[in-house]
Parts: structure tokens; C-alpha cells; sequence
């Protein structure tokens, strides 16, 4: 008995060193509240595997009573968010190059002298489908909304078209991935997911390891640059970010069958910037941190919404505008652009600029903060 | 000129928040010479040297070291110095050899392979030197750590406890090294707590509660100290300590091996109290101090740490 009594205070006595200590570690605590508030906002807030109020572009070549009110019943499904409206069919398809509208919706001129007499002509919806999961929905109630619509408007001598099949013939492109298959979506952008876990944590170790094992002073004693620190650092893991590059498109084209349209140097260059952003992050994060598991944990902590409010798991444009603003901060985000654009678009550099210019200028913040943190002393 | 001086430091105060850790020590050490730091523990010889060698801001004061600003010319003062942490700061998952080579590269030595096979060579590491760094012994860490900060040949050579933890004979080689590298012309400055070590410094500063006590060479050190000191031997002076500590004029009783030091100012006194209890078995006599109690003696003077502390 008293051998039980004796074990119950030392694991009493363990208890209380270990509360201590996880006290003292002000960051550990405050990640192990973060990361499940930060779970419950997104899971429960920011995703929707169901989006609504997808951009959408409307190529109009005529405007009738009838077209009108396919129109508006489009817009109140809730479904279609039209940001804009023309007649030019390049720029429709420029927008969905670009990945800014969900869809096209296409009504031809002449269409209400056809649907009138009968002859149920065409109305062409284009999805971007390289994410299959956000242009389904939207296309599967098309034709409902609009049949449903234009029932109000066919009376009196257009009652007959009301009765039958629908008065047209809903087109159904599901562009750059006809078959929608989710590995199209999925593959690429896991090129993206493993690239930002595997390298901002490396380099968020590689700086706190010298500081916790204490060869960052023998480091500072010597004469050399923060900015050569850091390069010197980073530039190993450029070419292990190239190597996992590599494997990853082998294994799209080989295990998946994942096509790749585009221009490999755009992807490149895309590749390029996103290894850069990601290291240059890694860094700030180890002139963050004080021990290596701390820098895990920023990791982590990054990691998390990059997955989930980037438009790797869940439709970038179905979240709501709060967390697609955050989204757009990710640098995920721009790369899943560049990346799903140059395989499965063909998209042109043109196109692309704003992805990239974007990773340019997060690696410039990145870089600047971590070299106005790096401790040059020891103070 | 200013540049006689290899340090050359005035009223340098170091706080960390509110804590003071060095408040105000002037250092003025000419070139060439070895000069030994000491203190006892967390009196401010760590700080001191870091940020003599630009590790950590100076909060006040001005200085040069090697000619060079403390406050602006740390990275001019980082290609003329060597520096030695306390703990051994070499990186243990690489070999001696890597180790060398990295710190050759990084001071762009030129023929790298060739200077590091020297030093090597001149370690007596050659056959080890694919053995990692941190399956070396105590000794051998701090050769391999003298030898990596010597390696670009620096003025100033910056040795913060460097025998610490260290077996005697290896002790003695490392002096050896340090006076072989300041026959070369190098300046050293060592910090240490071993009396033996300091007796070989042409000079020696007394840092106590980040102040400086007292300079100087050692028989001047131990002259200044005022000290006498009578040793007692025999078998019975184990039982003598505790009370003659408590007699009047007594400054302080320290044991030196199995002999007692008795020290005071006055001789008379001291005689005095070694008369009160007269034992069969103890022969005393009139030594010359050591610098062990000189150090005490100033250590006691220098009273409460007065800094303040958070």
C-alpha cells in the first residue's frame, strides 16, 4: 500500500513540474487554444461544401422580356453572383482563364424568337471545372431554376411550350476537366500543400536549433550577415523543393493521369516564387520562435488555414468574403492559381501575373521582417 | 594613440531590463599581452567580453576594441577577433574536420583543405577528424574550439572560461597553446576562476558584481590586499578553523590543501588569535599571501551585490 502512496506523489510531483513548465511556455499554451478556436471558425464558418454566390460572367447578345427573367432567376437562385456582363466572348473566356468567374453563362442572339417558335435553342453555361465539387451544384439546379422561371412567363399563347420539355436546351460545358475528376482538382494542388509544409517548417527549425543547442553565438562571433545567414540556409532547401517538385508532377502524370496543357516555364517561375515565399516564411518563423517546437508549432498554425482557406480542400469562391480575404494573404492560395492554371488551363503568363505578383510581394514582407528580427547580438 | 590598445573601454554598464549585469568597468589593455578576468560567477566577465566583441549592445559607455568602435565596428571587430564561448558552441553533429571548414570558409581562408589539415595537424586531431565533434571529450572540445577560433589568425583572442571542466594536464597544454599564440603577437584576455591560471596573466582585473575591483599584476594585486597570512599545518587544524574565524583581526581562514591560511591586516592580532588556542599538533609560519586570498579577502570587501535585480 504505502509503495502505491509513494508512486501517487512522485507522479504528483512530475504533474507539478510539468504544469510549471507548460506555463512558462507562453507560445505552447497559446497554440494549444489558438489551433481549436481556429478550427471551430473555419470548419464551422468559412467552409461550405455546398457553395453559393459563385462569380459568375453573362455573355448576353440580346435583351428580351424572356431573357430577362432567365436572367433573374439565375441571380436569385443564390447559385450565381454575375460580376459582369458583355457581348464579347473573349472576355468571358479570359475570366475564366483567369479563374475569376466560377462561370459563363452564354445566351445567343436570337434565342426568344426561337423559344418562342419552339425550337428550343441552346443556352451554354461553361463551369470552370478544374474544381469539379464548386461548379456542381450551381449546374445541377440550372435547369430547374430556369424552367421554373420561364413558366411564369409563358402564358396565353406560349402556354403550350410551359407544358412539355424545357422550351431550350441547357449546355453543359464543364471546361479544362470534362470528366470532373477530382484528382485533376486535388493533384496539383497538393504540389502546393507538400511544398508549404515540408519548407517553411525546415527552415523554421534551422535557425532555432543554432539558438537552442547554443551555436548561435559562436555563429554571431563570426563575421556574417544576417542576409547571408539566411541565404545560406535557405538555398539547400530550394533544391529539396525542386526534387519534391519533381516527384510530385511524375507521380500526376504517371500514377494519375493528371494532364499538363501549359507552359512549363510558367510553371516554373510559379514554383520559383511560391519555394522562395515559403522559405522566406519558414525563416521569419524561426526568428520567431525560441525552441524547435515552437517553430513546429507556428507551422501548424499556419498550415491549417493554408489548407483550408487556400481552395486546396473546399471552393475557394464559396467562402465567405472575410475568409476569402485572409485566403488571399495565403500564399497557397496564389500558387493553387498558377499551378491548376498552367496543368489544366494553359493559362498565359498575362493571366497569371496577379498569383504571381503576389507571392513576389509576400516574400518581400517576408524577407524584410525576418531580417529586422534576426538578432545580430545576443541581447 | 588609441591604437595601442587592443581593448581600450571606458565605463561600459550592460542592463538586461532593469537588471544591471556590468555597471561601469573601464578596461585599458595594451597589445600583445595576456591578461586574466576574473570574478566570481555572475559577476559580469561574460558580459563584459560579449560586449567587447559586439555579442551584446553596450546600454552605456564608449570604447574600441582593436581600434574599431564597440557600439558600430562589430563587424570589423568579428574579422580581427576570436572568441571562445563558455559552452562548448561548435556544432556537434559535425565532424572536427567540417567544423574547421566551415569556420575557414566563413573567414574565406584561402586553401581551405590545405589550413585545415594544418590544424589538424597541429592539434594532434588528424586521425579523428572524421569523428563528430560532439563524441569528443571535455579536453579535446576546448582544443578543437581554441583551434577553430584561432584559425584566421586574429589580434584579439577572447577565451571566456575556457578550462572549465577540464582534466589539470589538459589544463597545462591549454596554457601552453595560449602563451605559444601570444609569443605570435595575439592579445588575449581569459577569463577564469582558477588562481594557478590567473598567476600566469601578465595582468590580472577583478570584476565583482559587475564592477571592477582591482587591476594589476599579481604580486601587486596581493600587495594591495594589505593581507598577512600565517599557514597552520598538522593533523589538529581541522578542529582550529571554526573558531579562530571568529577572533578579532582574523579578515578570513581558507584551507590550502590540508594546511589552514589564516589572514588579517595585523600581524599582532592575527598572532594573537593563533596563541588563544595552542595546539600540540599544529606548526604555524608567516607565508606570503596568495592571490587565492587576496580574492577572497576583496570578495568579502566588496560586500552585497548592490545592482538591481528584477
Amino acid at each position: 500500500m504505502t509503495g502505491l502512496f509513494r508512486s501517487f506523489g512522485r507522479i504528483w510531483a512530475v504533474f507539478m513540474k510539468e504544469t510549471v513548465q507548460i506555463r512558462r511556455d507562453r507560445l505552447t499554451f497559446a497554440v494549444m487554444f489558438g489551433i481549436p478556436i481556429m478550427q471551430l471558425i473555419l470548419f464551422g464558418y468559412a467552409i461550405n461544401m455546398n457553395p453559393k454566390h459563385l462569380p459568375a460572367a453573362l455573355l448576353v447578345e440580346e435583351q428580351t422580356p424572356i431573357v430577362r427573367t432567365m436572367v433573374q432567376s439565375l441571380r436569385t437562385s443564390d447559385y450565381y453572383d454575375f460580376v459582369m456582363q458583355t457581348d464579347d466572348p473573349r472576355e468571358t473566356g479570359d475570366l475564366l482563364a483567369r479563374g475569376e468567374v466560377a462561370f459563363v453563362v452564354s445566351i445567343p442572339s436570337g434565342f426568344t424568337r426561337k423559344l418562342v417558335r419552339g425550337e428550343r435553342p441552346q443556352l451554354l453555361i461553361e463551369a470552370d471545372a478544374t474544381d469539379p465539387a464548386a461548379a456542381s451544384g450551381a449546374v445541377a439546379f440550372a435547369q430547374t431554376i430556369l424552367t421554373d422561371a420561364l413558366r411564369h412567363d409563358l402564358k396565353g399563347p406560349l402556354a403550350s411550350l410551359a407544358a412539355g420539355p424545357p422550351p431550350f436546351d441547357l449546355v453543359v460545358h464543364q471546361k479544362y476537366n470534362p470528366e470532373a475528376k477530382t484528382s485533376y482538382n486535388i493533384v496539383p494542388g497538393l504540389l502546393g500543400v507538400i511544398l508549404t509544409m515540408t519548407l517553411v517548417m525546415i527552415t523554421a527549425i534551422a535557425m532555432t536549433r543554432e539558438s537552442e543547442q547554443g551555436t548561435i553565438e559562436n555563429l554571431l562571433a563570426m563575421p556574417v550577415k544576417p542576409i547571408e545567414v539566411m541565404l545560406g540556409k535557405i538555398l539547400p532547401y530550394v533544391v529539396v523543393g525542386a526534387g519534391q517538385t519533381l516527384l510530385i508532377l511524375l507521380a500526376a502524370r504517371i500514377l494519375f493521369n493528371v494532364p499538363f496543357i501549359g507552359n512549363p516555364w510558367i510553371l516554373f517561375l510559379g514554383v520559383s516564387v511560391f519555394v522562395l515565399a515559403n522559405l522566406a516564411l519558414g525563416f521569419t518563423f524561426s526568428t520567431i520562435a525560441r525552441t524547435q517546437m515552437q517553430a513546429m508549432q507556428l507551422t501548424f498554425f499556419f498550415f491549417l488555414p493554408s489548407i483550408l482557406l487556400s481552395g486546396f480542400m473546399f471552393p475557394f469562391r464559396g467562402m465567405p468574403e472575410w475568409a476569402q480575404t485572409i485566403g488571399e494573404v495565403l500564399p497557397l492560395t496564389h500558387f493553387l492559381r498558377i499551378v491548376r492554371g498552367v496543368m489544366l488551363k494553359d493559362t498565359s503568363l498575362a493571366q497569371l501575373q496577379a498569383p504571381i505578383l503576389a507571392l513576389c510581394l509576400f516574400t518581400a514582407v517576408a524577407v524584410s521582417i525576418a531580417m529586422l528580427r534576426y538578432r545580430r547580438t545576443l541581447d | 594613440m588609441a591604437t595601442d590598445y587592443a581593448i581600450d573601454v571606458h565605463g561600459l554598464v550592460k542592463r538586461f531590463g532593469n537588471k544591471t549585469a556590468v555597471a561601469g568597468v573601464d578596461i585599458q589593455m595594451p597589445r600583445g599581452e595576456v591578461w586574466g578576468f576574473l570574478g566570481p560567477n555572475g559577476s559580469g566577465k561574460t558580459t563584459t567580453i560579449r560586449m567587447i566583441c559586439g555579442l551584446l549592445r553596450v546600454t552605456e559607455g564608449t570604447g574600441q576594441c582593436l581600434g574599431y568602435d564597440i557600439r558600430k565596428d562589430a563587424a570589423q571587430i568579428r574579422e580581427l577577433t576570436g572568441y571562445m564561448t563558455q559552452k562548448f558552441s561548435f556544432w556537434t553533429d559535425m565532424t572536427i574536420r567540417e567544423n574547421l571548414e566551415f569556420v575557414a570558409r566563413l573567414y574565406r581562408l584561402p586553401h581551405t583543405r590545405q589550413t585545415v589539415d594544418e590544424t589538424l595537424e597541429t592539434l594532434g586531431l588528424t586521425h579523428r577528424q572524421h569523428q563528430l565533434s560532439g563524441a569528443l571529450s571535455g579536453g579535446w572540445k576546448q582544443r578543437l574550439a581554441l583551434a577553430a577560433v584561432t584559425m584566421h589568425d586574429p589580434k584579439l583572442l577572447l577565451l571566456d572560461e575556457p578550462t572549465a571542466g577540464v582534466d589539470p594536464q589538459a589544463r597545462r597544454d591549454f596554457w601552453d597553446e595560449i602563451h605559444h599564440l601570444s609569443l605570435k603577437g595575439m592579445t588575449v584576455l581569459v577569463s577564469t576562476h582558477y588562481m594557478d591560471e590567473a598567476e600566469r596573466c601578465d595582468r590580472i582585473v577583478y570584476l565583482a558584481h559587475g564592477e571592477k575591483i582591482i587591476e594589476g599584476r599579481v604580486p601587486d594585486v596581493i600587495d594591495r590586499s594589505g593581507l598577512l597570512t600565517f599557514r597552520g599545518e598538522g593533523a589538529g587544524v581541522r578542529r582550529l578553523a571554526d573558531d579562530i574565524k571568529h577572533e578579532p583581526g582574523v579578515e578570513h581562514v581558507a584551507y590550502f590543501g590540508s594546511a589552514l591560511h589564516v589572514s588579517g591586516r595585523n600581524r599582532a592580532a592575527i598572532q594573537a588569535a593563533i596563541d588563544k588556542h595552542p595546539t600540540d599538533d599544529v606548526s604555524w609560519n608567516e607565508v606570503r599571501t596568495s592571490l587565492e586570498d587576496a580574492f577572497i579577502a576583496l570578495s568579502a570587501e566588496a560586500g552585497e551585490d548592490k545592482r538591481v535585480h528584477a
